[in-house]
């Protein structure tokens, strides 16, 4: 930035306006002519093909579930990169509300979904389609992502939505059958800030429509228990900054905050921060903590002592806090420079639970757990 | 007193129109990005990872949202 010299101060601020005036036109059309221009030869490349093998395993607070997963990753022609991933949650529900009100059960969640990428000089569109099955609750979804790189590709700006439908359904009754649509629309931006930082914000607003609860949970209403009532609509927002920059030596950091805030009166921040270095040879270690706390939904209860219209002691709901920390090992198995890689990847997070207003019934003090999540993958890229 | 509201608003206007001229040009050229493109730097390097963990929070709390991956779908509720 250039300090101006002082001039009489009226023909100055003139003078400074029809610059200011000029220069905002010149950055509108360096900026349109960013996003429609024909005449640049520098195109982004088409994402890496890729293949990922693992097993993730989630234990706490009376819940396992775990599985494998799988995604391939290929591109075609050079013009187009296709992607599938099969995932599968086998879980083992004793959790404090099943416990408390209901009987433990078991059941597996199978989903896939196939996508399509596409990359045009300095965009890319992405398509995907997604499915899960598991015995009472089948999703299916379609999204739409396009991004577009200006400014000499300093700046990624994208635009993203995904139209959900799920069928709710409420094992051995065969008379319930719901449904819950979701729309969900994102907004990010992507910005180089200097050879060594990286910023990006983004937003995305979700609004649903139907059956937003579950039909086997029960809320407390003068110490009874009664079916929970949700409201059959719902619309979050949440704005997300990050940064992450080059320490030197191999090192990097990053630092990420989350306000959320939706239309049933929850309000969440979620800040988080990392550490990455590479030591020894192809080692990789990652290092993270993060901190989330949010308020309670407007009808959440742990014991209402008034009825109304929608009442629930869904935990989710309620007003809690959760800390993780987190650690995560790569290391590079073989590599054959411009043919292939293959990384072996290990991590793990504990991750602590602390609810302000959800009584244990079974001690009367605020329930509180904490949770061990692991992931040990093969990643490959050819 | 008009003089020292035109002083205070030429600052400003300098200032924004200097930005503004400023802005435009890339002022980390391709050529010195080797440092963004290790992998380090990346907000995501493996998709199924970030996705389960992803759906660890999401299932338990009550924010959802804004991760800056793209799709979506969780299939829970």
């Amino acid at each position: 930035m250039r300090a101006h010299a002082a001039r009489p101060v009226r023909k100055g601020a003139a003078v400074a306006a029809t610059r200011l005036a000029q220069r905002l036109a010149a950055l509108l059309g360096s900026l349109l002519g960013g996003l429609f221009a024909s005449g640049t030869a520098r195109a982004i490349p088409l994402p890496e093909d890729k293949g990922e093998a693992m097993y993730h395993l989630y234990e706490g607070g009376g819940v396992t579930a775990q599985g494998p997963a799988l995604l391939v990753r290929k591109s075609l022609a050079d013009k187009v990169s296709l992607s599938g991933s099969l995932y599968v949650d086998a879980v083992s529900n004793a959790s404090i509300d099943v416990v408390t009100t209901a009987s433990p059960f078991k059941e597996t969640r199978t989903a896939y979904d196939l996508g399509v990428d596409y990359v045009y000089r300095d965009a890319s569109v992405s398509f995907g389609m997604y499915h899960s099955q598991e015995p009472d609750y089948t999703a299916d979804s379609f999204s739409l992502d396009v991004s577009q790189e200006v400014f000499g590709g300093m700046t990624t700006v994208a635009i993203g939505f995904t139209r959900a439908i799920d069928a709710v359904e409420k094992k051995d009754s065969p008379e319930f059958s719901d449904y819950a649509k979701h729309w969900q629309y994102r907004l990010g931006l992507t910005q180089v800030l200097t050879a060594r930082l990286l910023a990006s914000a983004n937003l995305e607003v979700v609004s649903d429509d139907g059956y937003l609860g579950s039909p086997y949970r029960v809320a407390r209403v003068f110490g009874a228990a009664v079916p929970e009532r949700n409201p059959r609509t719902r619309t979050s927002r949440a704005l997300k900054f990050r940064l992450i920059g080059d320490l030197g030596e191999r090192n990097a950091a990053r630092v990420e905050y989350r306000y959320f805030w939706d239309t049933w009166d929850i309000k969440a921040h979620t800040l988080e921060g990392g550490y990455s270095t590479y030591f020894g040879e192809g080692w990789l270690a990652d290092g993270l903590l993060r901190v989330y706390s949010q308020d309670k939904a407007l009808f959440y209860s742990d014991n209402a002592t008034t009825e109304t219209t929608y009442v629930s002691r869904n935990r989710q709901l309620s007003t809690f806090r959760s800390y993780t920390v987190g650690g995560k090992l790569s290391y590079v198995y073989k590599r054959v420079p411009g043919q292939y890689e293959v990384k072996l990847n290990g991590s793990y997070e504990r991750i602590q639970f602390d609810y302000s207003d959800f009584t244990d019934l079974r001690t009367g003090k605020p329930y509180e757990h904490a949770a061990n999540v692991l992931q040990l993958y093969l990643s490959a890229t050819f | 007193m008009q003089r020292l509201a035109g002083l205070s608003v030429l600052p400003a206007a300098a200032l924004l129109a200097g930005c503004a001229v400023s802005m435009p040009e890339p002022w980390v050229k391709p050529y010195e990005r080797e440092r963004l493109a290790d992998p380090i730097m990346k907000f995501s390097r493996d998709s199924l990872p970030d996705r389960h963990r992803e759906h660890v929070f999401v299932v338990r709390e009550g924010a959802r949202g804004a991760t800056g991956a793209q799709g979506g779908g969780c299939g829970c509720n």
